[in-house]
């Protein structure tokens, strides 16, 4: 919402409504259009910091204060600012203070990383070109328009249209790591016929207004040339650079700026991210609003039997105690209701100021952990985990649903050519595996098995394959920047001098001109649209590429078009055997299927290779036809969809091929550790069926015993039904099947992983989930999904193959949304998995420690609180305070917030080796276990007993107030700060009783505050303190300590009050030596 | 934008950043728990018959004297009109009550814990500053001024309802009264007397001058600096009862220290026999369902009688033995079963 407004302020709200805007490059005015406009756009700054100087105080505020919590505890302050309160404002007043000013620092200090980060993007010097020089400007001050120049490994300033590049062949690379986490060299090209003087260039650019989507962008430029028409080049995705990719392996490029500051494709996606709130954050409000009402409750009972004792004689108004004339002329009703505030006030505390904070803060401390644990550093990229938002830390513990995508996540994407097949006869290129085959003796390199294919047939599959692509040579000379470019170039091996190094956008690519190369055929590159492949003789063919069909994952296949010397029109198509089979003759498929079907179950990655050739007039056709669509404006997408498919028909397949797809390292054991933990495995990919099947085999996801639920378009072919009516059977039959005949699964502890259960795995392609999520007839959409998603839920892992990147989105919701909403976790690298990520609660994600503990102190608070409310039928009801107002105040930031922090920062129950060998204690706290209501109610049912236990205890004692050896007698303070002295010590050992894991620092922290206090109660009471009306505590502590009776008093009742606790622990141990290891004790008590 | 070298990416690798700061990990294991409950528990039951004979020991008598019943001596000074009441209660010994003997009063139904009762007084006047003798605090209201606007010092509800029954003891020998001495030295705390309560300075020598333009609290009958003309130590904001009075009583029912038994013939105690305390009844309570009594008691290390003490001692130990007994049993069976299976 703010940066929408930030935008109409900076770029003029008319100027929104058009569709598309034009830009005039380099600022000139250009002959032919109408007259020179300079339209305002917004200027080159990136703005995400929240506040400035000036803001920061009331906005901070304004937020702080819309937290439940806060805004309570402002309420309070006010009540006891306005009314006369048995409290002093200072004491909620104080704490609010603290908390508000310590989430304003953490607030402010996390504004001012952004302001950093901010100005090095906004000061960065950038090179723009400004009448025919290079001009050094900050990169705030670029406006659209302008030419800007970008060297080498510097990261695009703004938005810019790609004119010039200093390689040959008009393109550039640029990886769009931190955009979308994609680190593939992506290759773009410039303008065509725009290489000469870009001083000069007339030219304008018009295209469409800024929007968040990264891989669309439609535009069109006019070039203005002296007494021509002009040239008008049609410009796409392809010819935009973003903002914050970085150019990579060429030295200059110069672009236009299109899209600049808050407009960029970057910014906006960042606006689109909403803050994402914690679960925790939620439950800890469920758990105040209780309180809350047992607050209320008090109240109310207070000041019911606070009339009903007045009304008795004599009480209201006793001799020594009269009213003076304003009390007695107050409205008997308005006194009701400051009494019932009054009783508020005194009983507010029961509501935790400082649990938002201590939460606040370990989640903020507990984000550092993250960052420094080197187990999470990369070597390889010198990088470690990068935590970016802390509010999610302990949703990492309470993960149920990990999504996760197959390729470059599962598998390393690091391909390997394996094997091809060739018009039906199969080629093995390692002789390392030896492997019986069916069809072929499969060992030795393609020149001794051609007897098998024809070698017509082999090189024409093998100069597909050299063709067929878009990869690009790596330059010589830049040696060095191989080695530090991990994934876009094949650098795993060590390259002998021969060996090229390629770059491309997707290492499938890669590995097939590699795997070419193996069986003879080299491609030596593009060079101004010339491909140049050295054969097996070492002759240089040379190829004219005349259209490039750009892969895209809904045709899911690719194609060039390619003029031979000879003169003859050449279409090469690869992709995956889905959208080839259909568009090649049936007999030939036929021949491949079964290998192709046999690779896939393997888990290597198949692609089909067909051809045809183009006559004249079908090229002369297809060329306009594709320059047409190239050019539109409106819809380009579609028209040139339909004209890739109208050209990518009829051909004739020629072979397939086999990439491995190695699985990341340890991607088993991490699958079965998730299993085990109790989370369900979603594997979404684009992948065909065959391959994802055997990868979720090879990672374990699926094992031996697993049982198979397959809903696919090949289950769902059955002669005698309809789609539909067959979808809808076998969704029933698995429902019975897998939920209905399931042992009913208890929440929590066994969830479906016990060895006994039979475990179930369900796989469903793309085209039916569409269907089951937009069946024909909308009233069965709920049943089918209903009907779905219980199948799903009871299985351990569930392959979701051919999805489309939306679908993948659209699964992430519907689990999320689902019963119970549990926390999704998303794990995917590349562009498709950008959606689901965002769907999930939790993006990319590590591991998770438990952190919720610091909740635990609200139950302090109603030990804490109930004594003084019990004291009320004991002082007729007046609201006196059992505690002082000091006590009252530091109780919870001073006394019991530093080891409840500790506690949650530092606590291992388990030590991490158990913890990383057993991931089935994850189940232990999955479900927000600790933050379920048998947990909180436990702690309320104890802090009660706590309070009863320590109220009354001093209650009896004080049946005789001659406590001293000299009969003196001690008074109301004495008596709650015996109470407060027992609560202090006892909140304190019960954490420690729960610390398991003593570091030097708990010991600090909670000796350390025990100790304060001690130190506090003697400093506080041994001062007259000048700025104090009433001295109440004036030498009470030190008193009661020189009281024998005070101090038993004292040690029996904490010890009373830890007994449950103590029991608890005992009898949870693990009870034999050799049970120690693997018992899975629960960390704390319900 | 280039990397910034390898060093400062790389996390530190220190025992805390790591989260492996050497740690202690406390097992309770049955070996320790069991032991250690027993030897608890034996320690409380020890403390608690410490605690339950020496709260034995204590000697208290007390008795009321509000006078409701018709046929009690204090009863006619019940009547309101009777000011200057004076009744006498008899009463026996019939064993030495060991001393030192603390003599208290006590009330109950008596709210000293109404908080606005509480806040009723105003500090800086009893640390003697007169600055305020002229401006008591708001909180004094409705006992800042009288009717006449004149500022009341010391000011406040608690100060205007001291407790101003005073009592006489006399041992009654062969018919005749001998008056036991009654100390009125430190009853109240020693800080409270010494450093937290203090007198104005006087002005030209005179005590009761620097209580000029103040007038004494609505019920009092002599102002404050006549409080005891007999010791100066014991006047004005220092006198004991006052400091006794001013430290507000925890409960509605209470009892404050009144005077030690403590000088001459009586240091070692109250001899057996009759003896009669002269009450001078001031204090109305029965307007609030009150009551008044005395109570002479002894005190031990521990403080006056309380059974409570010595009783929660006894059973929490008891508890605690009790548990380890229930506990060695279950390890017992457990371990065994442990061992059996081999988890």
């Amino acid at each position: 919402g703010l940066c929408k407004k930030l935008n109409s302020i900076y770029c003029g709200g008319d100027e929104k409504r058009v569709d598309s805007r034009t830009i005039y490059v380099g600022h000139r005015p250009c002959p032919d259009t109408e007259a020179f406009i300079p339209s305002k756009f917004c200027d080159n700054r990136i703005v995400s910091s929240k506040y400035t100087v000036w803001n920061f105080l009331p906005k901070n505020l304004f937020e702080q204060f819309r937290r439940i919590a806060n805004f309570y505890f402002l309420i309070i302050f006010l009540v006891q600012v306005i009314v006369d309160t048995p409290t002093s404002p200072v004491t909620s007043g104080l704490p609010l203070f603290f908390v508000i000013t310590v989430t304003a620092i953490k607030q402010g200090y996390e504004d001012w990383l952004r302001h950093k980060a901010d100005n090095e993007v906004n000061k960065y010097p950038v090179t723009v070109l400004e009448d025919g020089r290079s001009v050094k400007k900050e990169s705030e001050k670029i406006k659209v328009g302008d030419v800007v120049e970008v060297v080498e490994d510097e990261t695009f300033p703004c938005d810019l249209i790609l004119l010039q590049s200093s390689r040959e062949d008009g393109t550039c690379f640029v990886t769009t790591a931190s955009l979308d986490g994609e680190s593939n060299h992506k290759t773009h090209y410039t303008v065509p016929d725009t290489e000469k003087d870009l001083q000069a260039l007339p030219a304008t650019i018009e295209c469409e207004q800024p929007q968040p989507d990264l891989y669309k962008f439609v535009g069109r430029m006019h070039i203005y040339k002296p007494e021509q028409e002009p040239a008008v080049r049609s410009l796409g995705p392809e010819n935009l650079l973003l903002k914050g990719a970085t150019l990579k392996n060429t030295k200059k490029i110069s672009g236009v700026t299109v899209y600049t500051g808050m407009e960029t494709k970057m910014a906006l996606n960042y606006q689109g991210k909403s803050q994402k709130r914690s679960a925790v954050e939620k439950s800890i409000n469920a758990f105040l609003l209780v309180y809350l009402c047992i607050l209320i409750s008090k109240a109310v009972v207070c000041t019911t039997l606070k009339y009903v004792w007045q009304s008795k004689e004599g009480q209201d108004e006793p001799w020594y105690n009269q009213k003076n004339q304003k009390e007695k002329d107050t409205n008997m009703y308005l006194k009701m209701f400051t009494d019932f505030l009054s009783f508020m006030v005194l009983f507010n505390f029961i509501i935790p100021v400082s649990m938002y904070v201590t939460v606040e803060m370990q989640k903020f401390l507990g984000s550092f952990f993250i960052t420094w644990d080197k187990d999470f550093f990369d070597p390889e990229i010198q990088e470690g985990a990068l935590v970016n938002t802390s509010d999610l830390n302990e949703e990492l513990g309470q993960v149920e649903y990990v999504f996760t995508d197959k390729t470059g996540t599962l598998t390393q994407n690091n391909m390997e050519f394996i094997e091809c097949c060739i018009d039906g006869f199969q080629y093995k290129h390692r002789d390392t595996r030896s492997e019986l085959d069916g069809f072929t003796v499969t060992d030795g390199p393609v020149n001794k098995l051609q007897q098998k294919a024809g070698q017509e047939k082999e090189e024409l599959f093998l100069r597909a394959l050299c063709l067929c692509h878009t990869v690009q040579v790596k330059e010589a000379g830049s040696e060095e920047v191989l080695t530090d470019q991990v994934d876009g170039i094949d650098g795993m091996q060590p390259q002998p001098e021969e060996e090229r190094g390629f770059i491309a956008s997707s290492p499938d690519e890669i590995a097939l001109v590699r795997g070419a190369m193996e069986y003879g055929f080299t491609f030596l590159g593009l060079e101004s649209k010339s491909m140049k492949i050295k054969n097996r003789e070492n002759n240089i063919e040379e190829y004219k590429l005349l259209h490039v069909l750009n892969f895209d994952p809904v045709r899911r296949r690719m194609s060039v078009i390619v003029q031979t010397k000879s003169g003859e029109t050449l279409l090469f198509c690869k992709g995956a055997d889905s959208s080839i089979f259909p568009r090649v003759k049936p007999e030939e498929v036929d021949r491949i299927r079964m290998h192709v079907e046999r690779n896939a179950t393997e888990g290597y990655r198949t692609l089909c290779v067909a051809y045809k050739q183009l006559s004249a007039e079908e090229y002369a056709v297809a060329d306009t036809g594709l320059r047409e669509a190239r050019l539109a404006l409106q819809d380009r997408e579609q028209k040139l969809m339909a004209m890739y498919n109208q050209v990518e028909t009829g051909m004739s397949l020629i072979g397939a091929t086999a990439v491995e797809d190695r699985l990341q390292e340890e991607a088993a054991e991490t699958m079965e550790a998730l299993q085990g933990a109790g989370m369900k495995v979603w594997v979404l990919t684009g992948d065909k069926m065959e391959t994802a099947k055997s990868t979720c085999y090879a990672c374990r996801l699926f094992q031996r015993g697993t049982e198979l639920l397959e809903l696919t378009v090949r289950t769902l072919e059955d002669g005698r039904l309809k789609r539909e009516e067959k979808l809808l059977e076998l969704l029933r039959d698995y429902h019975r099947r897998a939920v209905q005949d399931a042992p009913p699964v208890k929440a929590g502890v066994t969830r479906s992983w016990s060895t006994a259960n039979q475990d179930y795995g369900f796989i469903i392609d793309g085209a039916t989930l569409s269907l089951v999520m937009n069946p024909s007839r909308e009233a069965d959409a709920s049943q089918y999904r209903s009907l779905f998603l219980q199948i799903c839920q009871n299985c351990t892992a569930v392959l979701c193959c051919r999805m489309a990147p939306l679908q993948k989105a659209q699964i992430v919701k519907m689990v999320k949304n689902s019963k119970g909403s549990p926390i999704t976790l998303s794990i995917g690298d590349g562009a498709n998995d950008v959606s689901m990520i965002l769907e999930a609660h939790v993006g990319i994600g590590i591991k998770g420690k438990e952190g919720r503990q610091a909740v635990r102190n609200s139950d302090y608070n109603l030990c804490f609180i109930l004594p003084q409310f019990l004291y009320q039928f004991f002082c007729g009801y007046s609201q006196q305070p059992l505690y002082d107002a000091a006590y009252l105040t530091m109780y919870n930031i001073c006394f019991t917030s530093m080891p409840i922090l500790a506690y949650s920062l530092l606590e291992q129950h388990i030590s991490m080796e158990i913890l990383l060998d057993n991931a089935a204690l994850y189940r232990e706290i999955a479900n927000n276990a600790m933050l379920r209501w048998r947990p909180f109610l436990y702690w309320t049912v104890l802090g009660i007993f706590q309070g009863l236990l320590f109220f009354f205890g001093v209650r009896f004692l004080f049946s005789n107030p001659a406590l001293q050896d000299n009969g003196q007698v001690f008074g109301n303070w004495s008596y709650g700060t015996i109470v407060f002295t027992v609560l202090v010590f006892t909140v304190t050992l019960k954490l420690a009783l729960d610390t398991r894991h003593w570091t030097w620092i708990n010991h600090f922290v909670i000796w350390g505050s025990l100790a304060f206090y001690v130190f506090f109660s003697f400093f506080w009471g041994g001062i007259i303190w000048p700025f104090l009306k009433q001295q109440r505590l004036y030498f009470v502590f030190a008193n009661m300590l020189s009281s024998v009776s005070a101090w038993l008093v004292i040690i029996i009742l904490i010890l009373l009050s830890l007994l449950p606790e103590i029991l608890l622990v005992v009898l949870r141990k693990p009870r034999g030596p050799h049970s120690r290891q693997v018992y899975l004790f629960l960390p704390f008590p319900f | 934008m280039k990397n910034e070298g390898e060093a400062a990416k790389r996390p530190d690798n220190t025992a805390f950043t790591q989260q492996r700061l050497p740690a202690w990990q406390p097992i309770l294991s049955a070996g320790i728990v069991i032991p250690s409950f027993l030897l608890i528990g034996l320690a409380f039951i020890g403390i608690g018959i410490g605690l339950f004979l020496t709260s034995q020991t204590i000697q208290v008598w007390e008795m009321d004297y509000t006078g409701v019943e018709k046929d009690s001596p204090c009863f006619r000074c019940t009547i309101l009109s009777n000011q200057n009441c004076t009744c006498e209660v008899i009463f026996s010994l019939s064993t030495l009550f060991t001393g030192p003997v603390f003599f208290y009063y006590g009330l109950s139904n008596y709210y000293q814990n109404f908080r606005k009762y509480g806040v009723s007084k105003d500090y800086y006047q009893l640390a003697g500053d007169t600055g305020y003798f002229k401006n008591p605090e708001a909180y004094c209201s409705p006992y800042a001024y009288d009717s006449k606007k004149n500022p009341i010092v010391p000011c406040g509800a608690i100060a205007n309802s001291i407790f101003n029954d005073t009592f006489e003891l006399y041992q009654i020998i062969n018919g005749t009264k001998k008056q036991v001495p009654l100390d009125g030295k430190g009853i109240s705390w020693w800080t409270d007397y010494n450093i937290k309560y203090r007198n104005p300075s006087p002005v030209n020598g005179s005590f009761a001058k620097s209580f000029d333009g103040t007038v004494k609290p609505i019920n009092w009958p002599k102002p404050a600096y006549e409080l005891d003309l007999t010791d100066p130590n014991n006047n004005g904001f220092l006198n004991q009862d006052f400091l006794v009075w001013m430290r507000r009583a925890a409960l509605p029912q209470f009892r404050k220290l009144y005077r030690r038994i403590t000088d001459g013939d009586y240091a070692a105690g109250l001899p057996a026999g009759n003896y009669s305390l002269k009450v001078h009844y001031n204090y109305p309570v029965l307007s609030f369902d009150g009551r008044k009594k005395v109570v002479f008691s002894n005190v031990s290390w521990m403080g006056g009688k309380n059974d409570f003490l010595g009783i929660a001692y006894l059973v929490v130990g008891s508890l605690c033995v009790i548990m380890s007994v229930v506990m060695l049993v279950v390890y017992a069976k457990f371990k065994f079963s442990d061992d059996d299976e081999a988890r």
